[in-house]
C-alpha cells in the first residue's frame, strides 16, 4: 500500500513537472527545446523497450518512428481537405497504429532470434525502407518530404493550435500517457517475461514461453510507441522527410538511450533530455558539438556502461547507509578538477579548430597562433589533470567505506 | 549489348574485390572475438584520408605503403586499450562501442581535414588506358586495383592456411584457451589480427580514395555493404565473404548497367497502368533505382531463410 502511494506520488510529481515547466521557462526557444524532448522522450522509451527490457539491439528503430510520423503527416492532410475530419489530438494515435502495424510486419519474421541476426535485420530493414522512401515519390515526397498544416482541424476545447505552448501541452499530455503505459508495459507479465528472455533465453523456453513471441510482443509495443513519437514530430514541426526514417535518426535514439542508461526505466528519459539539450544549446555555442557528442558517447560505453542512470543507481547502497555526506567531499575534490581538465581541453580543440582566429571561451580570447593561449590552456590542463590524479586515491577509498555493508560492521563490532 | 555486358562484368569485379578487402578483416575479426566492428569501414576512410595527406609529400605510393601501416597500428591500439575493456561487458556494449567509434571517427575526420571533398587522385603512371574494348577504355588504375586485390586474397589465404601464424590463429579462433596452453600469447594474436584487419581495410581505402572520391561520407556508403557481405557470406566465412563480395559487386553493376524496369515487366505480362495511379512510383520501378537497395533485401532474404549465411557454420 505505502509502495502503490509512493509510486503514484512520483507519477503525479512526473506530470506536475511537464505541466509546469513551461511556466518558469517560457520563452520561444525553451518551448521549441521542451517539444524536442518530449518527442525524445517517447522515442527513446520505445527503443529501451527493445534494447533495455528486451535485449534486442535494433540498429533501423526510426523506421517506425518515420512510417508513423509520415502518415501522421499524411493524415492532416486529410484533414485539410476534409477527406477525414477529427481533433488533431488523435494524430499521435495514428502514428503509433502504423507504427504497430510496421512493427507487426516487421516483427513477424526478425523476432526469430535476439543478438547479431537480429541486429543484422534491423541494420537491412532499416536500410531497405530509407532507400525506398527515396524511390516512392508520392508518399514519402522524396528528398523534400512531405508537409502539412496541423491548424485545420476542429478546435479542440476553442484550441486551434496555432502556437507552440498549445502544441507543447497537447505532447506533454501524450508524453504522460506513453510513459505510464510502458511503465505498466514492464510491470505485465509479457513485460516480465521480456527481461527473463533478454537474460537467459533457453530458460525461458524450459518454463513453457515461446522466446519468440515475448520478443514480438516487445517489438510490436515498441514500434506502437516509437509511432506515437512520430505522430508527435509531425504535429510539431508539420512536416517530416527521408531523415526522419533513416540510419542517423535511429542511430541518434540508440545514443539516447545509452547514454541515459539502458535498463532503467527513467534511463532514456534522462539520455533524451541530455541528448536534447545539448543538441539544441551546445550547437548555438560551437560547430564541433556532434564531436564532442561522439566522444561523450564513447566515454560513457567505456566508463559508464548502465549510462548516467547508472551512475545514479550505483549510489543506493551509501543512500540507503546514509553516507552520502562522506561522499561529497572526495567528489567535489576530484569532480572541480576533472570538470577543469575537460573544459581545458575542449579549449585545446576550439583552439585548433578555429586555426589562427581569435574566439571567445569563457572568460579569456584564445588564439592558436599566440603562444600565451598555448601556455595558459596547457598550463591549466596540466595543473588540474595533477589534481586530479592526488585526489582520486582518496574518492576510492571513500567509495569502499561508504559502500560497506552495514552487517561487516556488526561482525567487527561483535566480540 | 555485349560490351555494356563486359563492362558491367569488369566493373563489377572492381567493386567485389574491393569490397572483399574490406569484408575480409571485418570476418577475419569477427571469428577472433565474436563482434562485428562497426566501425570497419572508418579504418577504410582513414586509409584514404591519411593516404591523402602523405600523398601530398611522398606521392601515391608513399601513401599506399605508409597510410595502412598507420591505421593498422590505430586499429591495435583501439583493440589493445578499448575494446578490450569492453569486453567485459558483453557483446552488445561491443557493438554499441564500435557503433560510437564510428560516429567519432567520422566526426574527427571532418575536425582535422574539413567536411569537403579531397582532391586525391591516382597516380600519374597508371592514368593511361589499359585496353580499349568495342571503343571503351578500361582505365590502368582499375586494373591495378584487381591486381592487389587478388594478391592480397591470395597472400591472405596462403597465410592462414599454410603458414605457421595462420595456423595459430585458427587454432586461437577455435580453441583460445588450448592455444593459450601451449604458451601463446592469445591476447597479442587477437590485438595482431585486429591490427591486420583494420589495415586491410586501409590498402582499400588507399587504393579507393582515388575512384571513389575521399569525403567524410565515404564511410557510411560502403559500412552497411560490408556488413551485408558478412553477413551473407556467413559470418566468419573467408571463402563465403569472397563469393558475397563478387555477388554484390556484380548484382549492383548489372542493375546499374542495366535499363530494365517494371515498364518492361508489365509489357511482357500485356498490362497496363495509368501514369495517374496512386502506385505509379511502382510501375515506373527500373532496376538501375533500386540497385542501392538490392544488397539489403538480399541480406533480409538470406537472415530469413537462411540465417548462418551462404557458408557460415551452424550456430552454437
Amino acid at each position: 500500500m505505502k509502495q502503490l502511494l509512493t509510486k503514484s506520488l512520483v507519477w503525479i510529481a512526473y506530470l506536475a513537472v511537464l505541466l509546469i515547466l513551461p511556466q518558469i521557462f517560457n520563452s520561444v526557444l525553451a518551448i521549441t527545446i521542451f517539444n524536442q524532448m518530449a518527442i525524445a522522450i517517447v522515442f527513446a522509451l520505445s527503443y529501451n523497450m527493445l534494447l533495455g527490457q528486451g535485449g534486442m539491439l535494433s540498429f533501423g528503430h526510426a523506421v517506425y518512428f518515420g512510417l508513423g510520423g509520415f502518415m501522421a503527416v499524411h493524415a492532416l492532410v486529410m484533414i485539410e481537405f476534409e477527406t477525414f475530419y477529427f481533433s488533431i489530438i488523435y494524430i499521435p494515435l495514428i502514428g503509433g497504429l502504423i507504427g504497430l502495424l510496421a512493427a507487426v510486419f516487421i516483427g513477424s519474421f526478425s523476432t526469430h532470434k535476439a543478438g547479431t541476426v537480429f541486429a543484422m535485420i534491423s541494420l537491412g530493414i532499416g536500410e531497405l525502407v530509407a532507400a525506398s522512401s527515396l524511390i516512392f515519390v508520392s508518399f514519402f515526397g522524396g528528398e523534400a518530404g512531405v508537409s502539412a498544416d496541423r491548424t485545420y482541424g476542429p478546435p479542440f476545447f476553442g484550441i486551434e493550435f496555432f502556437q507552440d505552448i498549445e502544441i507543447y501541452y497537447l505532447a506533454a499530455g501524450w508524453v504522460f500517457i506513453a510513459t505510464l503505459f510502458m511503465y505498466l508495459f514492464t510491470q505485465t507479465p509479457a513485460g516480465r517475461m521480456a527481461n527473463a528472455v533478454r537474460d537467459n533465453p533457453e530458460r525461458a523456453e524450459f518454463i513453457g514461453y515461446s522466446a519468440r513471441k515475448v520478443r514480438f510482443i516487445s517489438f510490436c509495443a515498441s514500434g506502437f510507441f516509437a509511432g506515437i513519437a512520430g505522430g508527435l514530430f509531425a504535429l510539431n514541426y508539420e512536416f517530416i522527410t527521408e531523415e526522419n526514417l533513416n540510419a542517423v535518426t535511429s542511430g541518434r535514439v540508440l545514443l539516447m538511450a545509452y547514454i541515459g542508461g539502458l535498463g532503467y526505466f527513467i534511463g532514456p528519459i534522462v539520455g533524451a533530455v541530455i541528448l536534447t539539450l545539448m543538441n539544441s544549446l551546445l550547437s548555438n555555442y560551437t560547430e564541433l558539438w556532434m564531436l564532442y557528442l561522439g566522444i561523450m558517447f564513447v566515454l560513457t560505453v567505456l566508463f559508464l556502461p548502465r549510462g548516467f542512470a547508472g551512475f545514479i543507481m550505483m549510489h543506493r547502497v551509501a543512500w540507503v547507509q546514509k553516507r552520502m555526506q562522506s561522499l561529497v567531499m572526495p567528489y567535489l575534490l576530484t569532480g572541480v578538477p576533472a570538470m577543469i581538465t575537460a573544459v581545458s581541453l575542449v579549449a585545446i580543440i576550439e583552439m585548433l579548430h578555429h586555426r589562427g582566429e581569435e574566439f571567445h571561451f569563457l572568460l579569456v580570447t584564445l588564439s592558436s597562433t599566440s603562444v600565451f593561449s598555448w601556455a595558459l590552456v596547457l598550463a591549466v590542463a596540466g595543473a588540474s589533470i595533477y589534481a586530479v590524479r592526488l585526489s582520486l586515491p582518496r574518492l576510492h577509498s571513500a567509495w569502499e567505506d561508504a559502500n560497506k555493508l552495514v552487517d561487516a560492521d556488526e561482525d567487527n563490532a561483535r566480540p | 549489348m555485349l560490351e555494356v555486358f563486359i563492362f558491367a562484368t569488369l566493373n563489377g569485379l572492381v567493386t567485389g574485390l574491393l569490397l572483399f578487402m574490406l569484408a575480409s578483416g571485418l570476418t577475419l575479426i569477427f571469428s577472433m572475438m565474436g563482434v562485428l566492428n562497426f566501425a570497419h569501414a572508418s579504418f577504410y576512410m582513414l586509409g584514404a584520408y591519411f593516404a591523402y595527406s602523405i600523398s601530398l609529400y611522398l606521392g601515391f605510393w608513399g601513401g599506399l605503403i605508409f597510410a595502412p601501416l598507420i591505421v593498422g597500428a590505430l586499429g591495435a591500439l583501439v583493440e589493445r586499450y578499448l575494446l578490450r575493456r569492453v569486453h567485459e561487458h558483453g557483446h552488445v556494449a561491443e557493438l554499441v562501442f564500435t557503433f560510437g567509434l564510428a560516429f567519432l571517427i567520422e566526426e574527427a575526420v571532418q575536425f582535422f581535414w574539413g567536411p569537403d571533398t579531397k582532391n586525391y587522385r591516382s597516380p600519374d603512371i597508371l592514368d593511361f588506358p589499359l585496353f580499349t574494348l568495342f571503343g571503351q577504355e578500361f582505365s590502368a588504375y582499375r586494373g591495378f586495383m584487381i591486381g592487389i586485390s587478388v594478391a592480397i586474397f591470395i597472400g591472405l589465404y596462403h597465410l592462414l592456411t599454410r603458414s605457421r601464424i595462420g595456423i595459430i590463429i585458427q587454432a586461437a579462433i577455435t580453441h583460445p584457451h588450448t592455444v593459450a596452453n601451449l604458451g601463446h600469447n592469445v591476447p597479442l594474436i587477437f590485438m595482431g589480427v585486429f591490427g591486420v584487419g583494420t589495415a586491410l581495410a586501409g590498402v582499400a581505402g588507399v587504393i579507393a580514395g582515388p575512384v571513389l572520391t575521399t569525403f567524410p561520407g565515404m564511410a557510411v556508403v560502403l559500412g552497411s555493404i560490408v556488413f551485408v557481405i558478412v553477413v551473407i557470406g556467413g559470418l566468419g566465412s573467408l571463402t563465403g565473404a569472397f563469393i558475397a563480395s563478387l555477388l554484390i559487386g556484380l548484382l549492383q553493376s548489372y542493375a546499374i548497367a542495366s535499363d530494365l524496369g517494371m515498364p518492361d515487366l508489365l509489357n511482357l505480362l500485356g498490362l497496363e497502368f495509368g501514369r495517374d495511379h496512386p502506385l505509379t512510383d511502382l510501375w515506373t520501378l527500373s532496376l538501375p533505382q533500386i540497385a542501392p537497395i538490392m544488397p539489403f533485401m538480399l541480406l533480409v532474404l538470406v537472415l530469413i531463410f537462411r540465417p548462418t549465411g551462404l557458408l557460415g557454420k551452424r550456430e552454437q
